[in-house]
């Protein structure tokens, strides 16, 4: 079973609530060709969720004809998604980033939080009126797999 | 995606199945608040049992309709999540806000002494 999964997957879809799911629950299938603990598995989830939601109700401000991307690349134990979106874009990034910012009073804020709690590295890249593109990376198993072994 | 919602007093219950996200959340939002304002309940009892995932989408709706019952002098409770969204909860820091116990039966023993509390 200590074989080393190199694999990507690329989607394409148009920016509707319920893309949501199907994203985080492909790029789950991805990672899942690693062993990795279910706590790991509902992190990339969360963040995955975090990111396309974001693309969605911000980027498209919630207009379901435009196009969201995400790329999973599985490589050497790490998994990278990128999402990218061709939106408003974020006009100021940090405090975009800030917890508890929101522009909407029913929605926490928690986004970014979320990512970076779960994920090891959160980069955001955005142009105004040209989209962002939002890149997580989290490594998996080498942690579990020294515990295991030890 | 499932919730279903029962009244008993002036506590509305909702239990929430399956995934609770960017699309279950405007939908949820719509029906609790909507049988809140029918029933005229006070208090909400969050049924979190059949929940198998929730993201920021989903804790924008508990935390909106906390600042909602909170305004009108009601308690919120949730009860039954999972180890998973219980995560989520201390990350979210929404456990610094409202009780969130195991069984139903705790959350009406948490909701009666918090009413007999704030009388």
């Amino acid at each position: 079973m200590d074989k080393l999964v190199n694999n990507s997957i690329k989607l394409e879809f148009p920016s509707k609530g319920e893309n949501v799911a199907l994203a985080r629950i492909t790029i789950a299938a991805l990672v899942s060709q690693l062993e990795l603990t279910l706590n790991d598995l509902e992190e990339i989830k969360v963040a995955v969720s975090e990111a396309v939601s974001n693309a969605v109700i911000h980027g498209y401000g919630n207009k379901p004809d435009g196009l969201i991307t995400v790329i999973g690349i599985l490589q050497n134990e790490k998994i990278i998604i990128e999402i990218i979106d061709q939106g408003i874009g974020i006009n100021d990034i940090e405090k975009a980033m800030e917890p508890a910012f929101s522009t909407d009073p029913e929605r926490t804020g928690l986004g970014f939080v979320f990512m970076q709690s779960f994920m090891d590295e959160v980069k955001v890249e955005s142009q105004e009126n040209h989209g962002t593109r939002v890149i997580l990376s989290k490594q998996l198993n080498s942690e579990n797999k020294k515990f295991a072994v030890s | 995606m499932s919730i279903s919602l029962n009244t008993k007093k002036n506590t509305l219950i909702v239990h929430i199945g399956g995934e609770f996200d960017l699309v279950s959340a405007n939908e949820y939002r719509e029906r609790i608040d909507h049988q809140m304002l029918e029933n005229n309940s006070r208090n909400l009892l969050l049924n979190m049992e059949k929940t198998t995932f929730i993201d920021s989408s989903g804790l924008g709706v508990i935390m909106g309709r906390f600042r909602k019952i909170k305004a009108n002098n009601g308690q919120m409770i949730i009860y039954g999540a999972k180890p998973g969204i219980k995560k989520i909860f201390e990350v979210s820091g929404i456990l610094s806000l409202m009780p969130v116990c195991n069984t139903e039966e705790a959350a009406w023993q948490i909701l009666e002494k918090k009413t007999i509390e704030g009388a």
